[in-house]
C-alpha cells in the first residue's frame, strides 16, 4: 500500500515535463501522510523509463507496457489506472491537469467512485482530509475545497508545483501490471491524425508564451511574433479577437474560453487585456505587455510594460533576446 | 436523432466576482447569469444535427436552482424541443456529485448521443461529461471540434495534444464541445415565442453526499503593481535587463 499514486505521462520515449512536478508534489504529500510514493507509467515501451521515475522520487514504479497503449485512449488508459489503484490502494491519486489528465481524472473518479479535485494549485493533507486550492470563475476567485472519500483524485495545474530534482543513482523496484486490455475493448477508435502532431509543447505546459492580439492587424504580421517566440524558446498564444477573425487556430487562444496558462513569462503583444483574457493568464509568473495605448488594462497586470508600436518594438526585442541566448 | 444536451447556468464571463459575506460563495448582487458558453456550442450543434436528420428531438438537461428556468427558456428559444430541470436543493457537490444527478436522470431514457460543454466557466473542472459517460457505461470523445452522426456511428474531430484526431465511435456516445464545433445562434423572436410553449419536466434532485466541502472562497492573489519600462524601441534594453536580472526569466 502506498500513500500516494502518481500517474506520470510520457511522450516520444521520454517522461513529460510535468513528470517532475507530479512526482515532486506526490513525494512531498506521501511524506506528510507518512507513506510511500508509487508511480504508474502507461504506454508502449515505457518500462525503459521506469528508472527515470525512480530518480525523480518514486519508491515503486508500476508499468502497463503494451502496444494497445501506443496512442492515448480513455478506455484503455482508464483500465490501466484502475489496475494500478488496485495494486497500490493509495489515499491520494495525483496526475497533471493536462489534456490527457483532464480525460483520465474524471474517468477514474467515476470508476473508483472517488472525489475529483480538478486543476488545483495547492494540496494539503490533514485530519483525514485532502484540502486543495483551486482557481474558479476562470481565476477570478480561489476556492478551498476539502474532500474525504477513501481515495481522492487531484489533477495538478501544470507549471505551478515545484519539480523534483533528479537524484542519480536512486532507483526503485519496477512492477509490471497487466490491465488485461484488448484492442477490441476500445470503443472510441482513432482513425487518423490530421495536422500532424507537432513537437511543440502544448500552451498549458509552455514556460514562455508570446501572445498576439488584434492590434497585430492581420495574420500576415505574425512573423515578428514567431521570431520573438523563437528567440526566447517560447510558443505562440493569441487573444480571442484574433482567433474569431480566423487569423490563428483556436488551440492558441488564451483566456476564459481558451486555455488557462501559468508560464514563467507571458508576453502580451497588442492585446488590450479584457477580463476574459486576463482570466486565462493572470497567474503567469512574469507578464510583459507591449501596447500603443498607455491606458490598456493589460498594463494593470503586467510586471513590465512598454508603451509603443509592436511593429517597432517586437523585432528589436527579438534581436536583443536572440543575442542574449548566443 | 434523439439528442441530449447538458447545460449549466453560470455567471456571465464579464461579471465581476465578489466573495459573499459567508466567505463560501459569490455575492449575487449585479451578477448576470447565462448558459455556459461551451454548452451553447454543444446545443447549437445538437440542433443542427437534428435539423439535418429531419427528425427526432433535442432535450436540454439542467441541474440548477429555480432561477435556471431563464437559461432553460433561452435554450428552448435557441432550438431545443424540450427540457428537464433537475432542481438543486443546495449544498456542495463536486463534479462526481453533479454527474451522478445527471446520470441518474438520463439512465433509462432513449437517446443517440449526449452533448456537453468541454468545461463550465465557473467550476472549470472539465469533468462532468466524462464522468457521466463512465457512469452510464458509454464511450466518450472530449474536445470535439467537428461532429457527424449517421448509421449508428459518430465521427468526431478531437483537439488532441498538438494535433487533430479523427475518432470514430458507436452510438450512443458522449461528446464534449470545444470551440469551433458550432457558432451559437441568437434566438429569433419566433424562437422566443415558441419557447414559452415547450415543455419543461421538473424533477427534485436529492441532497448531496457531503464528502466534498467548499470551505472558503477568496479573491485571487493580487499582482504587485508593475512598471512601465519606457516608450518605443528605446525601452527594449532596459526591459531585457529587468527580465534577466530582476525577474530572471530569460
Ligand atoms: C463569453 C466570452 C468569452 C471570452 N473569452 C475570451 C478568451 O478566452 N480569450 C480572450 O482573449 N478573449 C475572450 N473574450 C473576448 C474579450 O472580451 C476581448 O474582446 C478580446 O480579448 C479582445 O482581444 P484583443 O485584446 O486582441 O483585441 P482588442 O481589445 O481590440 O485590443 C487590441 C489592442 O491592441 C493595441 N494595439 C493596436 N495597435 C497596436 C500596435 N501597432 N502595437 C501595439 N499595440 C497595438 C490596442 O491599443 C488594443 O489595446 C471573450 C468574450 C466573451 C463575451
Ligand atoms: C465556490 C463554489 C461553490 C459551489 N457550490 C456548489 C453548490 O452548492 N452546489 C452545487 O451543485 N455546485 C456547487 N458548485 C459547483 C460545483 O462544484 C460544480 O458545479 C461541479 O463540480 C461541476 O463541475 P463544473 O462546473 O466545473 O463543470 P465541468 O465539469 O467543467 O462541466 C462540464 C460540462 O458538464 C455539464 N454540466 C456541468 N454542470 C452541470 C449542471 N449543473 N447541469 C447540467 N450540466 C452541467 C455542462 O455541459 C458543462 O459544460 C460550487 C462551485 C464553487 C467554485
Amino acid at each position: 500500500m502506498a500513500a500516494v499514486l502518481a500517474f506520470v505521462e510520457t511522450s516520444r520515449g521520454k517522461l513529460k515535463k510535468s513528470a517532475a512536478e507530479i512526482l515532486g508534489e506526490g513525494k512531498r504529500l506521501a511524506g506528510k501522510l507518512g507513506g510511500t510514493l508509487d508511480a504508474v507509467l502507461v504506454g508502449e515501451r515505457v518500462t525503459a523509463l521506469a528508472g527515470e521515475a525512480g530518480k525523480l522520487g518514486a519508491d515503486r514504479v508500476l508499468v502497463a507496457d503494451a502496444e494497445v497503449f501506443k496512442a492515448f485512449g480513455v478506455d484503455a488508459y482508464l483500465k490501466a489506472l484502475v489496475k494500478a489503484c488496485a495494486v497500490s490502494s493509495p489515499r491520494l491519486f495525483v496526475m497533471a491537469a493536462s489534456v490527457v489528465g483532464k480525460d483520465l481524472g474524471p474517468a477514474l473518479a467515476a470508476a473508483a467512485q472517488s472525489a475529483l479535485l480538478a486543476d488545483v494549485t495547492s494540496v494539503a493533507v490533514a485530519d483525514g482530509k485532502v484540502r486543495v486550492e483551486k482557481p474558479v470563475y476562470a481565476g477570478k476567485a480561489v476556492a478551498t475545497i476539502a474532500a474525504s472519500s477513501p481515495m481522492v483524485i487531484a489533477t495538478l495545474r501544470p507549471n505551478v508545483f515545484a519539480p523534483a530534482q533528479q537524484v542519480d543513482g536512486r532507483s526503485a523496484p519496477v512492477e509490471v501490471i497487466d490491465a488485461g486490455v484488448n484492442p477490441g475493448d476500445l470503443r472510441a477508435v482513432v482513425k487518423e491524425v490530421l495536422a500532424k502532431a507537432s513537437e511543440k509543447l502544448d500552451l498549458t505546459e509552455a514556460d514562455i508564451i508570446v501572445s498576439g492580439g488584434r492590434g497585430m492587424k492581420g495574420p500576415e504580421n505574425w512573423g515578428i511574433l514567431e521570431k520573438l517566440a523563437e528567440a526566447v524558446g517560447g510558443v505562440l498564444g493569441a487573444s480571442r479577437a484574433v482567433v474569431d477573425a480566423g487569423w490563428r487556430p483556436h488551440e492558441e487562444q488564451v483566456g476564459q474560453t481558451g486555455k488557462t496558462v501559468s508560464p514563467k513569462l507571458y508576453i502580451a503583444v497588442a492585446i488590450s487585456g479584457a477580463i476574459q483574457h486576463l482570466a486565462g493568464m493572470r497567474t503567469s509568473k512574469c507578464i510583459v505587455a507591449i501596447n500603443t495605448d498607455p491606458e490598456a488594462p493589460i498594463f494593470k497586470v503586467a510586471d513590465y510594460g512598454i508603451v509603443g508600436d509592436a511593429f517597432e518594438v517586437v523585432p528589436v526585442l527579438a534581436e536583443e533576446l536572440r543575442k542574449l541566448r548566443e | 436523432m434523439e439528442l441530449f444536451v447538458c447545460i449549466k447556468r453560470v455567471p456571465d464571463s464579464a461579471a465581476k466576482i465578489r466573495v459573499a459575506a459567508d466567505g463560501k460563495g459569490i455575492d449575487p448582487a449585479g451578477v448576470e447569469h447565462v448558459i455556459s458558453p461551451y454548452d451553447e456550442i454543444a446545443l447549437e450543434k445538437a440542433v443542427q444535427i437534428k435539423e439535418a436528420a429531419g427528425s427526432g428531438a433535442v432535450t436540454v438537461i439542467c441541474f440548477g436552482p429555480a432561477e435556471a428556468t431563464k437559461e432553460i427558456r433561452q435554450a428552448l428559444a435557441m432550438g431545443a424541443d424540450k427540457a428537464i430541470h433537475l432542481k438543486d436543493p443546495g449544498g456542495s457537490r463536486g463534479p462526481l456529485g453533479v454527474a451522478r444527478v445527471l446520470a441518474d436522470n438520463i439512465r433509462g431514457r432513449k437517446f443517440d448521443a449526449i452533448l456537453f460543454g468541454r468545461q463550465s466557466i465557473d467550476g472549470d473542472n472539465s469533468a462532468v461529461g466524462i464522468i457521466v459517460a463512465q457512469l452510464l457505461g458509454l464511450p466518450v470523445v472530449s474536445l470535439v471540434t467537428k461532429l457527424e452522426m449517421k448509421d449508428g456511428l459518430g465521427v468526431a474531430h478531437r483537439e488532441a495534444e498538438g494535433g487533430t484526431e479523427v475518432v470514430e465511435v458507436k452510438l450512443p456516445a458522449v461528446f464534449t464541445a470545444q470551440r469551433g464545433l458550432a457558432e451559437p445562434r441568437y434566438p429569433s423572436i419566433k424562437g422566443i415565442m415558441m419557447a414559452k410553449k415547450k415543455p419543461i419536466e421538473e424533477i427534485a434532485a436529492p441532497a448531496p453526499s457531503g464528502r466534498l466541502e467548499i470551505e472558503k472562497l477568496s479573491p485571487p492573489p493580487e499582482r504587485a503593481a508593475g512598471k512601465i519600462v519606457g516608450e518605443g524601441k528605446a525601452a527594449v534594453p532596459a526591459l531585457v535587463k529587468l527580465l534577466r536580472q530582476e525577474a530572471k526569466v530569460v
